[in-house]
């Protein structure tokens, strides 16, 4: 059986995402058409929230994507400092700005949710928080990744931030729930059927979510296919000038 | 404490410059590595001190027996001369700086600040600096720029005692030091061919 | 290893050495809140303890980019690689001099600053001790933003980027116990809390220091 780390060959990733895009793409498509038009149009109002909970479809995958997209990253940078392949550090760097979106989507989100409901755009509730400095852990991520010109110093000094900076964005999830207990509602999603939302909502809900992954798997690919034949470019540009 | 240098190949920004360099350096000698601009001598040095990676090959030092000098001297302006080498001394646990500060003839100038020094008194300084260290074998990037005709006699004098005591030295310069002990070795042959980039920009290609 | 923090906090005191810049910064910033709020007193030392662990900790982040910058550019770094010091022990130490130099005179200016803040007496203790045991974990993860950024011209702002958010925990489980003490509530668990994070940071943040700084000195 083939290696999984045969991917790490630039060319063989090319070459393997170029067939898979098309799928992934036609799949995000269809189950995020699906997911929001159920949610939005064949659901009903909830009676207490009334319309408005239907952003649910859109705030719930968000969220959920942004700290996944963070956990990937994570993984990809180990891979990278264990293993040395550079498509993963690669893969990490194109993930970090779809992160950074899918959390601003979350907050942005969960403002025009809160408005109505809380009856406030921003309150200094432990979840909101967190996603705020999520949110600044992208963004620095992304600023050292820009900040630095050897790549593969680059990729390195990134790799060490992400894991450094996951075990700080761990005690800061700790420490703001210390810190202040919270408006808002628990998991809508969760193993414990207890807490869940109800069937009704849940089913449109893991459509979308279906729908954010193949959207997130489908900017990666794209994403790390461009890094890659940046870095390429570059590679061809330094043969070039010594001749 | 002899150092050997087996086929390596360093790179420079992700591009070979160097390849298959090959050398054995023996207690009591001198080598002189020659080349032009650009042609990895400082890259080479820097891998052999452990500063950087090599892509092949085996670099075998004596453990803890290597002093490293590159292009800038380390030196502190707000510290006197005294006070820069002594804390090199103690670094690597070694006292004597008088002999140091002799050597150099930096003695009258030991109590001024190093900001106050000349370019070529602060590389005598950090030259001086080889001599706390106690190390028997000098790395040395372009150790005489700066250095006026008198001083490079006083680099090549010190060379001279430090191999007469069972050192080594392994240097990049273009000066002629009249060291009767030193080999010369020309880099240039060495040069990686056709451009060979490092082993991961070549899957890109 | 004594002889680099003896040489650290003699630079540090030396003509240009930046000691007390960080102090200073400390002083406007505390002045600058009363411009800002309103002088009235029952506002001021409500929020007194928060100003306080603030103002501390953008002193502290003032003064990050000295720690590497300097030994970096004069090639005292490189030497110091080459040396018998290891790497792990040289950000340690460089950590505890930014900490002597920074950290604990803001920890000393602090009680003065708190009397213009109105903090109330029974909140002085629990500030102090706050800021003691919290200062030296954000002179630890200082210097691990510092490393990160050490080969970066210009790297200031950078630096603040990546640090600050690391300073979360330690801001809030510190500036929670000043705010405590202040109010005359129990500050045991916020300062536990605390004490850990200090510990863990020192324990084991100067290994990725020192890797970040093996990386950037290549």
């Amino acid at each position: 059986m083939a290696s999984l780390w045969e991917y790490a060959n630039p060319k063989k990733f090319i070459a393997t995402s170029d067939r898979v895009l098309p799928y992934l793409g036609g799949l995000a498509l269809v189950c995020l058409v699906v997911g929001l038009s159920w949610g939005f149009w064949f659901t009903p109002e909830d009676f207490r929230q009334g319309h408005s909970v239907k952003i649910i479809y859109l705030h719930v995958p968000s969220a959920f994507m942004a700290i996944n997209v963070w956990i990937m990253m994570l993984v990809a940078s180990l891979i990278w400092i264990v293993r040395r392949h550079h498509v993963s550090a690669l893969a990490a760097r194109a993930a970090a700005p779809v992160g950074a979106v899918m959390t601003v989507i979350a907050l942005a989100t969960g403002a025009i949710w809160g408005q109505p409901i809380w009856g406030t755009w921003w309150v200094w509730d432990p979840r909101l928080t967190s996603f705020l400095i999520l949110f600044l852990f992208y963004l620095g991520y992304m600023a050292l990744w820009a900040a630095i010109e050897d790549d593969d110093t680059a990729a390195d000094l990134t790799a060490v931030l992400c894991l450094v900076g996951s075990v700080f964005a761990l005690l800061s999830r700790y420490a703001v729930i210390f810190w202040n207990q919270g408006l808002h509602q628990g998991a809508s999603l969760s193993l414990d059927k207890e807490e869940n939302v109800a069937d009704v909502f849940y089913f449109p809900l893991l459509v979308c979510i279906a729908g954010f992954v193949f959207l997130f798997l489908t900017l990666v690919l794209l994403r790390t296919q461009t890094e890659i034949r940046a870095r390429r470019m570059r590679a061809l540009q330094a043969r070039e000038r010594l001749g | 404490m002899t150092l050997t240098v087996q086929d390596i190949s360093v790179a420079r920004g992700g591009i070979a410059v160097l390849e298959g360099v090959s050398f054995t350096l023996t207690p009591g000698h001198a080598l002189v590595l020659r080349g032009p601009n650009g042609a990895g001598k400082t890259t080479l040095l820097r891998a052999i001190a452990g500063l950087q990676s090599t892509l092949r090959g085996d670099i075998s030092a004596p453990e803890g027996g290597l002093v490293y000098a590159g292009h800038a001297d380390g030196i502190k302006p707000t510290l006197t001369v005294v006070e820069n080498l002594a804390f090199w001394a103690q670094i690597f646990g070694t006292t004597h700086i008088d002999t140091a500060l002799a050597a150099y003839e930096l003695t009258a100038l030991a109590d001024r600040a190093a900001g106050a020094l000349s370019a070529g008194q602060k590389r005598r300084l950090g030259l001086a600096r080889l001599l706390v260290t106690g190390r028997p074998l000098w790395v040395l990037d372009e150790p005489t720029v700066s250095l006026d005709t008198h001083a490079t006699g006083l680099f090549a004098a010190a060379i001279r005692a430090h191999l007469a005591q069972g050192g080594a030295a392994l240097m990049a310069t273009h000066i002629d030091l009249g060291l009767d002990e030193a080999e010369i070795l020309d880099i240039s042959p060495f040069r990686a061919s056709a451009a060979v980039l490092d082993s991961f920009d070549e899957a890109f290609l | 290893m004594i002889a680099l923090l003896t040489r650290d906090l003699r630079l540090a005191l030396r003509a240009g050495g930046g000691f007390g810049l960080g102090l200073a910064f400390f002083l406007i910033v505390v002045v600058m809140v009363p411009f800002a709020v309103g002088p009235r007193a029952d506002l001021l030392s409500s929020i007194a303890a928060g100003v306080l662990w603030i103002g501390a900790l953008l002193a502290c982040l003032l003064s990050l980019d000295r720690i590497f910058a300097l030994d970096w550019e004069d090639g005292s770094l490189d030497l110091l690689a080459t040396s018998p010091i290891p790497l792990e022990g040289l950000v340690s130490i460089k950590a505890l001099a930014h900490w002597l130099t920074t950290g604990l005179p803001l920890v000393a200016a602090a009680p003065v600053l708190a009397v213009m803040l109105n903090l109330p007496p029974q909140g002085f203790m629990p500030l102090i001790i706050s800021l003691l045991l919290g200062t030296p974990a954000l002179s630890v993860i200082g210097t691990f933003g510092a490393a990160l950024t050490v080969g970066i011209k210009r790297g200031g702002l950078l630096l603040s980027l990546l640090v600050l958010p690391l300073y979360v925990p330690t801001l809030i489980f510190g500036a929670e116990a000043a705010r405590r003490g202040a109010d005359g509530l129990d500050i045991t668990t916020p300062l536990a809390f605390l004490a850990g994070i200090t510990c863990g940071t020192i324990a084991l943040l100067p290994f990725a220091s020192a890797a970040v700084l093996r990386i950037n000195l290549r």
